[in-house]
């Protein structure tokens, strides 16, 4: 996995609450199964018209948005369906780090599986951020420091589990480090379970 | 306060920690996983690249159920996408050795139907699926979540997931549930209240009269939609109610694991001294049947009430969200939902498409017919589910009132197949979800219960199913 260290630049707001992960990712193109290359589909609906023409109104559309890697987004972002798409469509669109007050939790679950950070603010913060995000003023997000510091230099600092945060730093490959460290451990486990709850193994 | 009194959730959690971290992380042990064609592909790709073999094939079990048609079926599947994530997930089952029912399987069905009919879910276990309303399988006392294609990889490889562990909700329903109001009315209620992040960070454990006196099917509806409240997790307590239903399934444990298992079940509730960090009642006798009229679920009011006028909005946040939801929806505030005409009816998901939900609909429907204008489809959410309708002759009860009756699977909960709602039509839904855009681009949905779908089916509008019973 990609690691992640530090951000800085204009980040695009998307004020608008309970985004949910179907706009982010319509559920009609999850029947592609590929991973790459999503970004296109991204926001589908708000992003094109029923023509297929750009909306010029929608913020990703925006010349001075394209490519932004942090976006600043309404409460409760990336709610609903548990589709890792909605990540991969963002990361693919070049989104590194989205702010909220809050996050569905099987999207931010995800995005940390994809070397991306979703940073948790207050209601206030985020206003202040948002401010920033429409007017240009770049951010800096800091994971190392837990930080995202705004452009008139107010230090936000925010929260994330320990080893979520060592993940990211790190890029590691979770499967594999869980493998290696603890696979004597799981079957240690197995082992225990199995003679307690032998119902579980039924046929094994 | 007893310093060991546990709460459900911390009894489960605890049983299946492989090893604490120390910092409310631990590395979780997972019994059981649930699979379907449209989550899995990158996940069985992922396996592949890795040249990882499955830890446990027996505990996991492979379904399509998403994007499948609901008619048709002794045809090839039209569109060549589906067809071809279809035909993926059986090469996928087939390569790694996991259990697998395709299109034609007699136990196929949705993933949150068929888990809990076969005896696949359990209580006690913890139980995973790369889809968000895993929540389902908690009404068995099971610890059981939604989680995305890369977690599910680690689950196909380690059995095992790193998790932080959730804050405690109780949810109380005191009372009885009035004539005509169901566990939909309940949760939606439950979610209007809560808000659709009211719940994010919690396992929400619902108990109380209503819950003790309702139906394995009721209480599936109920925790099915605790991730709308933003919930990851519901959880009822296994009791009387739950062995009966399992009793005799075709994956549940016989004779003597019958009896292992149930003793240990017999343990898996809250202490009556457990701590909660938040709880939460609602009166079950005071609730009227509820409707959606915005989209997000926890837009919700009574039936026999109006659209929300953004004027009395308490914040501006919530004045743009209720006129944003009033304009998509194509709705004036104030509006009467008796006043909202309707063009489709679905009676189907993993939400309300269980044989209960087709005999409360049924029960509706029999001598009547839906209004001309009304396309009205009924998916059962199993075919298990749909040969006992047909066994009891609901079929025909759907047929004779002008429904189309259909094959199982997820179909207009998430349009994913040939089942679409056209741009700008309406549709009243037993479903989960009222996003925009969730039964096809433009579509608009009002989330309600079987009866009052059947109800408005009839009417031709939205409708209060007390005047239909």
């Amino acid at each position: 996995m990609e690691s992640f260290t530090r951000l800085t630049g204009r980040a695009a707001p998307l004020p608008a609450a309970n985004v949910d992960t179907d706009i982010i990712f319509p559920a009609r193109f999850l029947l592609i199964t590929a991973k790459k290359g999503l970004g296109r589909y991204a926001f589908y609906e708000w992003r094109y018209g029923p023509d297929g023409e750009p909306r010029a109104d929608f913020v990703l559309n925006r010349k001075d948005f394209q490519g932004a890697e942090i976006l600043v987004a309404g409460d409760n972002f990336g709610c609903g369906s548990s589709r890792e798409q909605a990540p991969w469509a963002l990361r693919d669109l070049g989104v590194r780090c989205v702010i909220s007050t809050s996050f569905g939790e099987i999207f931010s679950a995800n995005c940390f599986k994809n070397g991306m950070l979703p940073v948790v603010v207050t209601a206030d913060q985020l206003q202040a951020l948002m401010a920033d995000a429409e007017a240009g003023v770049p951010i800096e997000v800091d994971l190392e420091a837990q930080q995202v510091r705004r452009g008139d230099g107010e230090v936000i600092p925010f929260e994330v589990e320990p080893w979520r945060r060592d993940a990211l730093l790190n890029g590691w490959d979770e499967i594999a480090i869980v493998l290696n460290q603890d696979g004597e451990t799981i079957a240690a486990f197995e082992q225990s379970q199995r003679a307690a709850k032998p119902w579980l193994y039924q046929g094994e | 306060m007893s310093a060991t009194a546990q709460t459900l959730y911390d009894k489960l959690w605890s049983q299946h920690v492989v090893r604490d971290y120390g910092d409310g992380a631990a590395l979780l042990y997972i019994d059981r996983q649930l699979l379907h064609e449209v989550s899995s592909p990158q996940t069985f790709e992922g396996m592949r690249v890795s040249g990882r073999p499955v830890r446990r094939p027996a505990a996991h079990l492979t379904v399509v159920d998403h994007a499948v048609p609901t008619r048709d079926r002794d045809k090839p599947i039209a569109d060549p996408l589906a067809r071809e994530q279809v035909s993926l997930l059986a090469k996928n089952a087939e390569a790694f050795g996991l259990r697998h029912f395709n299109l034609h399987d007699p136990l196929q069905g949705i993933v949150h139907v068929i888990g809990p009919e076969l005896g696949f879910t359990l209580p006690g276990m913890t139980l995973v699926c790369s889809d968000s309303h895993t929540s389902t399988h908690g009404a068995f006392g099971a610890l059981a979540f939604g989680i995305g294609a890369t977690e599910s990889e680690a689950v196909l490889a380690t059995q095992t997931l790193r998790q932080a562990r959730a804050k405690t909700m109780k949810v109380c329903i005191t009372g009885r549930l009035s004539k005509g109001v169901g566990a939909k009315d309940l949760i939606l209620a439950l979610i209007g209240r809560l808000g659709s992040a009211g719940g994010v960070g919690h396992a929400i454990e619902y108990g109380g009269e209503a819950v003790r006196r309702m139906s394995m099917e009721a209480r599936m509806t109920l925790c099915n939609m605790s991730i709308e409240a933003g919930a990851r997790t519901g959880l009822i307590a296994p009791d009387e109610t739950t062995f009966a239903y399992l009793d005799g399934r075709p994956m549940a444990p016989k004779g003597e694991l019958w009896k292992a298992a149930l003793a240990h079940w017999r343990t898996l509730f809250s202490d009556p001294d457990a701590v909660f960090d938040k709880t939460v009642t609602l009166d079950a006798s005071t609730l009227a049947p509820q409707a959606t009229w915005g989209t997000s679920p926890d837009q919700t009011a009574p039936v026999n009430a109006c659209t929300p006028d953004p004027a009395s909005a308490q914040t501006e946040a919530d004045r743009l969200k209720m006129e944003r939801a009033l304009a998509y929806m194509g709705l004036a505030p104030r509006t009467p939902f008796s006043d909202v005409a309707i063009d489709n009816v679905f009676i189907g998901s993993c939400t309300n498409g269980r044989i209960e939900d087709l005999r409360a609909a049924a029960g509706v429907l029999k001598g009547r017919r839906i209004a001309a204008h009304v396309t009205a489809i009924a998916v059962p959410g199993s075919r298990q589910v749909k040969r006992q309708a047909e066994a009891e002759g609901l079929d025909q009860i759907f047929l004779d009132s002008g429904f189309e009756w259909r094959e199982a699977g997820c179909s207009l909960c998430v349009a994913m197949n040939d089942d679409r709602i056209p741009s700008g039509k309406r549709c009243a839904s037993t479903s989960n979800r009222n996003f925009e855009g969730r039964q096809g681009v433009g579509a608009r949905t009002h989330l309600m219960s079987p009866i009052s779908a059947a109800s408005s089916a009839i009417a031709g509008h939205i409708a209060d199913p007390r005047d239909y019973l």
